[in-house]
Formats: structure tokens, sequence, C-alpha cells
């Protein structure tokens, strides 16, 4: 298969753990280039622990795992970034011995592609005028929307996102729902953690319903409206 | 005779001579430390084998290959950062994941070996360098006369200082060694090769131990004992200063320096060990030192 017609991103049997514990008991999941995908789940149901197996975080993990068409599994912490797998956790990670200008800085450039300061700045206007705050004196969604540029400035095009939205006030929601989808427009894969079931609607193509380490369903959303009881039953919604 | 607090001025200059060129040692030494455990957390006593390293080091280049000061300023250091980073990747880096005491132990016991080797090798007596005669002679400064050399230590000792406070906060490598202190992990997921980068942070503390060697190596004898002195002494500069703060190594170096000159000459009893009473002092009112954090 020519690489430009495979999977953004393909998971097979992936099972994972934390020490001894199992936290993911095969996970599969596929995700197209240019789709955004969200798995859904309640807490503790294994979807932060899939983006942290999906970039080698764990400290035991096994399955298949495939960017473009290329086993990942065995590469070191270090490669993953090169394949143009970026990571916004869901603590944000914003560095509190940086600045918000050297937060920004601090990824390499790992692929052609990545934004300009112009197109982030014109993305998240805040972030031009605290650029020479420390980091961690940012507002909850001021840093939500740095961990975001500094991904984009790499030239990574798979952006795995934790919870982006969780912890903050609905207008700050609504930008980093714009922000996803002018991310979208440029082409731009993404797979979204979130508990937040009302956002994730607004932006996302296909859902994942994980429960208990495992893909419960999984769908378009031209199928909710027929998954409604189970998402009910799930997440409450 | 002019006497300043009642002491001539010409032994009280003298004094703070020596406490000036003492500091630039202190600061150095506590420099290189305070990187290694602020990046790595790793208490590195070998640290005064690395310094006594570099003064051999220069010796060895001199009286083997006759290469003079001047290059052994930049060979030797490199040498012993080249040494380390060996140690560093193939012993050091298994400590991490353990408790700081294996780290400490697992250096004291480097140390141990490399001063014992050296000193079968070449006997507890120190061997002579001598001054690079570009440096040799007196500066009549009006009040007191500067050797050129020791004036040369005091300058050169500032001089690296400001730079490796220059790569660590103006830096795009300084940039990664902050983060990586506070976020490894995350930071190896951006791509960055974490593992060599603490290598390189040991190999760099380890080499500013090694060039205050160098330095050493014409104002004091040339002895694989060298370092044995010094680094209890430096270990207490870090702490005044707050381990793990580069900025708090400099200043208290130079500080406990002179602190230590002006002790000789108003109590002299008290001289050798009023670095440790400012430590006690300092440890109870602010435990995490001058310029650490919490």
């Amino acid at each position: 298969m020519p690489e430009d017609t495979k999977p953004a991103l393909l998971v097979q049997g992936l099972r994972a753990w934390y020490g001894e514990s199992q936290a993911l008991h095969g996970i599969d999941l596929e995700v197209r280039r240019g789709e955004t995908v969200a798995l859904l789940g309640r807490n503790g149901a294994g979807k932060t622990t899939t983006l942290k197996a999906i970039l080698g975080l764990m400290s035991r993990r096994e399955g298949r795992i495939e960017v473009r068409g290329t086993d990942i599994t065995r590469l070191p912490l270090h490669g993953i970034a090169r394949t143009g797998l970026g990571y916004v956790p869901e603590e944000r990670g914003i560095f509190s011995e940086l600045s918000v200008a050297e937060n920004l800085a601090l990824p390499p450039v790992v692929l052609p592609g990545g934004w300009s300061m112009e197109e982030i700045f014109d993305l998240f206007p805040n972030l031009k005028e605290r650029l020479n705050s420390p980091g961690t004196k940012l507002s909850g969604g001021e840093q939500q929307m740095l961990a975001m540029a500094r991904i984009l400035r790499t030239g990574a095009d798979i952006l795995l996102l934790d919870e982006p939205t969780e912890g903050l006030a609905p207008v700050i929601i609504d930008r980093i729902g714009a922000a996803i989808r002018a991310l979208k427009a440029r082409g731009m894969t993404v797979v979204l953690v979130e508990q937040n079931f009302r956002f994730a609607q607004k932006v996302a193509d296909r859902y994942y319903i994980i429960e208990n380490g495992k893909v419960r369903d999984h769908f378009g959303t031209d199928e909710l409206a027929s998954r409604q009881q189970a998402l009910g039953e799930i997440l409450g919604v | 005779m002019t006497t300043i607090f009642g002491v001539p001025a010409a032994a009280l200059y003298g004094q703070l001579l020596i406490g000036l060129i003492n500091g630039s040692f202190y600061a150095l030494l506590s420099l290189g430390l305070a990187v290694i455990f602020g990046m790595l957390r790793v208490i590195n006593f070998a640290h005064g084998a690395q310094y006594m390293l570099g003064a051999f080091g220069a010796w060895m280049l001199l009286t083997y290959a006759g290469v003079g000061f001047w290059a052994a300023l930049v060979i030797s250091p490199i040498m012993v950062a080249a040494f380390s980073a060996l140690l560093e990747r193939f012993l050091i880096r298994r400590t991490y994941k353990l408790d700081h005491l294996y780290g400490l132990l697992l250096t004291f016991g480097i140390a141990l070996i490399v001063e014992g080797a050296f000193r079968h090798v070449y006997g507890s007596s120190g061997n002579p360098y001598m001054t690079p005669p570009a440096l040799a002679g007196v500066i009549d400064l009006g009040f007191m006369m500067l050797p050129k050399y020791r004036g040369f230590v005091i300058i050169a000792s500032l001089a690296v200082c400001l730079a490796v406070w220059f790569l660590v906060e103006r830096t795009q490598f300084g940039a990664y060694l902050r983060a990586a202190t506070e976020n490894p992990r995350l930071v190896q997921v951006f791509g960055i090769n974490v593992p060599l980068l603490l290598t390189l942070t040991y190999a760099l503390g380890a080499g500013l131990a090694g060039l205050a060697g160098v330095l050493a190596a014409p104002m004091y004898q040339v002895s694989p004992l060298m370092g044995q002195n010094l680094i209890i002494v430096v270990f207490a500069v870090v702490v005044i200063g707050g381990m793990g703060s580069i900025i708090g190594a400099v200043i208290t170096g130079y500080m406990l320096g002179v602190i230590e000159g002006l002790t000789r000459v108003f109590y002299p009893e008290a001289s050798a060990t009023v670095v440790f009473v400012v430590m006690a002092i300092v440890l109870l009112l602010r435990p995490t030192g001058l310029f650490g954090r919490a």
C-alpha cells in the first residue's frame, strides 16, 4: 500500500502495564489522515493510558503501532517525535524554569511544514503578549494554548491531545475548539482524549468508546444518533 | 605603616587576594557540582578526583609530551570530561532510579579508585608545575603587588563562571537542560535525546573540575591527594549556596573565599572551620541555602 494511503496511525492489540498492573487489554485504533478521532470514556477507562502507550511512556507495552505504515514500537523515546507524533499532555507540561518564549521554542523542529510564529500568534494572540513571562504564570487556558502552540512549531502533523478542555472556562473551551478546527482545516490528524462529550462532538469525525482498557465501540458522526443510549450509559450524556 | 582595623594594610590585601583566589577555585568547583546535582540529582563525590585529574593531566602533558600550559588549559579538561562521560554512561546512569545515596556511594568509590591508582603510580608527594612564562612576575597595583598568575586565575574563573551561566540560562542547550530537570520523559517525547544530554551535563561539570585543576597546577603541588582536602569545603559551599543553584554556587564560592581570607587575618584559629560554621548558621536559618528553592 503506498504510504499516502496508509492510516496516519494504526494501533493493533495494544496492551500496556503500570508496573505489574495491566491497564490496557488490547486496544485497536485506526486514524486516517486529516481525521479527528475522539477517545471517550469514563475516568480510569484507559484513554490517557492509550495515548501514553502509543508514545512509549508506559513501563511495559505490547502490540503493534504504526505511523504512516512504519512500526514505531522499537524506536527510542526520543525518536517518536520524528515520526510526526506530537503530544499535548493532560497536565500541559509547561516548564516553570522556562519563559513562555523558551517553552515555545523548546521542542525541536522534526518535520518540514511546521507553523511559523506569525501563524501561531494568529491562532493564539495571547501568547505574543506573554512571551517573557515565566511559563507557569499563565492562566490554565493560556497554558493549554502554549502547550498546543509549541507542538505546532515542530512540524508534527499527528497530534495527541489529552483532555485539552479540562478545568477551562467555556469561553476558553470555545477558543480551543476553534484552534482544533483550524488544525483540521490544515489537514492535521488529531487524536483527542475527552470527557467533555459536547466539546468532542464539535470537532470529532469519529469516536472510540474506551472501557476497562478495551475499545467497547467505535463509530462516525453519522451514527451518533443511533449510539445515544450507549453514550448515555457510559458517559452520562 | 598603614593599618586597617588594626591590621597592616599589606597583610589585609594579601589575605583578601588569597581569599579571592581560593574563592575562584571554590566557585569553579562548586559550579560544576551544582550543574551536576541540579540537572542529574547526583551528589558527585568524584569531583575532587576530577579536579586532581585535571591538574595531573596538565602535568603529564608537559612531562611526557612537552605540551605547555595554554594547550593543557584546553586539552586536560576535555580529557577529564571525556573520561567522566564514560563513567556516567556506563556506571553512574544506573543509579538514577535509585536513592541519591547510591550515586553518592558510587562516585565516592570512583574517587577512591582514581586517587588510589595515582597514588600507587606517583606516590603521595606532589610534583611541581611551572608557572607559564607569560604570567610570571607581578603587577604593581599601588596598594599591593599582584602576582600576574593569581590575577589570571581570578579573571579566568570569573569568565568561565559567566560562560557557564550564559550556557545554562541563555542558550537552547541550557533550556533543554532546565526542562529535562523538571520533566525528562516529556522532553524526550519532544525529540530530545535526554540520556545523551545528561552525559554531556556530567561531562561539563567534570570538565569544570578539570579546568580548576589545571589552573591550580602552577600554584599548588600536583598530588593525588590535592582534591581530597578541597572537596569537603566545596560541598559546604554548594550547600550554603543552595543545592543545584548555579548562581548560588558562584556567588557563595567567591564570598566564602573572602570570608575565609578575612578570618585568617582577624582570627586565624578559625580560618579552617569558618566555612562550616557559616554552613551550620545558613542551614538553621534557611535550610534550602541562600539561593536554593524549596
